[in-house]
């Protein structure tokens, strides 16, 4: 840009309102750089470092990975995040999709139903936790509800149970989500085209075939969508376990997010703790980076099919 | 995407002869309020074994008809009810949670908005970059910046204080507060800003004048989905405060997740509820918009 003396400080004051984007996204920038990436390569050090109870960042090798690996709760607690993961995505999908198309059948009140199976994602899983636990309970929840009924012999320990517990976090985890699923299959249910289903209907198709051939076939994106939020949601599942067991009985349901703070703020043993929280980032980055190409890899294709 | 809301112009029930599209009816029905049932039940449950005598819940257990009812356990609960060796009730730390949780909201909204604005309407070289690493944030696990927010608080002087939770959340919040702002902006025509600019209105006034009337809605979404998130937020809390400082969530954890001692499960309850109130109320009101941040953070 040239100099005009005649114009002197308007010129700056020009050139300065051109960078006002620029400078209101510095402090965000500045922010996220530290958050996303100086605090991700802090950590990252930090788990190949000598660090124990406190930091130590002299080098000190991938030992921490392996000796994490080795132990037994983290074992468990990888074995957990799998099959929890699996059973509460393929859980809150089934349930979500039956909900959604319940409501679709131009039932009455339909605001209602959405509110009551949708008001659980509102509640904090400190709250589900806290009071599902009380209802598993054999103290206090359904056990003692059903002796009380006279059915004497009723057992329903589950939450006390090392190979039962695990299913007592899916339910309560599904009881949180389905609603979230639901929410958003519906919505992709409302953005199918009538005809399609028109034309189906008048060929004589029963209602259960018309969505498992054509309407939920047609917002399969929506599925995969959903799938990849609640996988990552399993992923960082902490706060509900920590609620409704306590990663117990034993160790029986521990899930990796409950292991890096133990190991961080229990046991004094941080390198090892940000090892564990490493790989949550890679767990996490195995589900998401393959779906951000995907989408990308989508969005590409679609520019120019209408292009 | 369409919104839930719309209503769809076909009736998928209408097939078939007379008697089976009653019979189906009452099907979808009969479905419908067997879940809504397995839904409400904790809440119902919960609700009535704050008003319970302790003696009774511990003899009969929470699932059972209440047989005497008293409003002196929420006032318990709130007021005297002892957590940690604090005896101020929940009333302590429902207002660390408020305090904690309005300004984060408050602030990460109002970065969103104008981040969002200026990503969708200023081009400039690597805006994508700056966008990209800035939504990156939404998916960074917590774990990742425990340690290192620990230090940097505790060089700030923010360690085990509210002002500090304030600090991350506001951080972390903006992520997905400017995913929405600019997801949101885009859709207005840039033809508009480009009519303004050339009428020689600056980034404030078209921001002033076009992007903040047509942002009410989003604004909303940003609120609702901040307020629930922060309020229900427990690690950040867990980590960074303790003792009397320690937001609501942590302290339910310190008294129900202690196995010993005496158990004030009718106190409790009501504790609990104190808890899930806020974020409860916010969902009634909002809750269209609610499902509106909802479809548009996951499904683009």
């Amino acid at each position: 840009m040239q100099r005009k003396p005649a114009l002197g400080s308007q010129g700056w004051a020009n050139r300065l309102a051109a960078l006002t984007p620029q400078m209101v996204l510095l402090p965000t920038l500045i922010a996220a750089l530290v958050y996303v990436v100086i605090f991700s390569l802090w950590t990252l050090w930090i788990s190949v470092s000598q660090s124990t109870l406190l930091p130590n960042m002299a080098y000190g090798g991938f030992g921490e990975y392996a000796s994490l690996w080795k132990s037994k709760r983290w074992i468990v607690s990888y074995q957990n995040l799998f099959l929890f993961g699996a059973l509460y995505v393929s859980g809150s999908i089934f349930f979500g999709t039956l909900l959604a198309i319940l409501i679709d059948q131009r039932v009455r009140y339909e605001s209602v139903w959405r509110t009551i199976f949708l008001y659980p994602l509102a509640v904090s899983f400190i709250v589900t936790g806290t009071v599902w636990r009380w209802i598993f309970h054999p103290q206090t929840g359904v056990e003692l509800a059903l002796q009380d009924l006279g059915w004497i012999a009723a057992k329903f320990d589950w939450i006390t149970d090392r190979d039962m517990a695990i299913y007592v976090v899916v339910f309560t985890g599904i009881w949180h989500a389905s609603g979230f699923a639901m929410a958003l299959i519906l919505a992709g249910l409302r953005s199918v085209d009538g005809d399609l289903v028109k034309a189906a209907q008048i060929d004589g198709a029963s209602m259960p075939r018309i969505y498992r051939k054509v309407v939920l076939p047609t917002i399969w994106p929506i599925f995969v969508a959903v799938t990849v939020v609640l996988l990552q949601f399993a992923i960082k599942t902490y706060d509900l376990v920590v609620a409704l067991t306590q990663g117990g009985p034993g160790v029986s349901t521990t899930v990796p997010a409950i292991v890096v703070y133990d190991l961080m703020f229990q046991r004094g043993q941080i390198a090892q703790g940000a090892a564990a929280a490493v790989m949550i980032l890679v767990a996490l980055a195995l589900v998401l980076v393959p779906y951000a190409l995907w989408s990308g890899w989508r969005a590409r294709k679609e520019a120019r099919s209408h292009g | 995407m369409a919104d839930a809301t719309t209503h769809q112009e076909f009736d998928p029930l209408a097939t078939g002869s007379r008697s089976k599209q009653r019979r189906s009816r009452a099907i979808v029905y009969t479905l419908l309020v067997v879940f809504a049932l397995i839904y409400i039940s904790p809440l119902l449950i919960i609700l009535t074994n704050a008003f319970r005598p302790l003696e009774e819940i511990v003899r009969e257990g929470f699932i059972s008809m209440p047989n005497s009812m008293s409003f002196g356990y929420w006032v318990e609960a709130w007021s005297t009810f002892c957590i940690g060796g604090t005896c101020e009730g929940v009333s302590r730390y429902f207002s660390n949670t408020l305090l904690m949780t309005v300004p984060a909201t408050i602030l990460s909204t109002a970065f969103g908005v104008v981040n969002g604005y200026a990503l969708s309407k200023w081009r400039f070289k690597g805006d994508m970059w700056v966008f990209g690493l800035i939504t990156l944030g939404v998916f960074l696990p917590a774990q990742m910046t425990l340690l290192p927010w620990a230090f940097v608080l505790g060089k700030l002087g923010l360690s085990n204080s509210i002002a500090g939770l304030v600090l991350v959340h506001t951080v972390q919040g903006i992520s997905f507060t400017t995913l929405f702002c600019r997801n949101y902006f885009v859709s207005v025509p840039d033809d508009l800003i480009k009519a303004a600019r050339i009428d020689g209105a600056g980034f404030w006034r078209i921001f002033r004048r076009i992007m903040l009337p047509l942002s009410p809605p989003i604004l909303i979404v940003c609120v609702i989905w901040q307020f629930t998130g922060i309020w229900n937020e427990f690690l950040f809390g867990t980590v960074f405060t303790s003792g009397a400082n320690q937001p609501i969530t942590s302290a339910i954890v310190a008294f129900s997740g202690s196995g010993t001692g005496e158990r004030h499960y009718n106190v409790e309850a009501a504790s609990v509820i104190f808890a899930a109130l806020p974020p409860l109320f916010i969902y009634v009101i909002g809750g269209k918009y609610f499902v509106r941040g909802l479809t548009s953070g996951a499904v683009k």
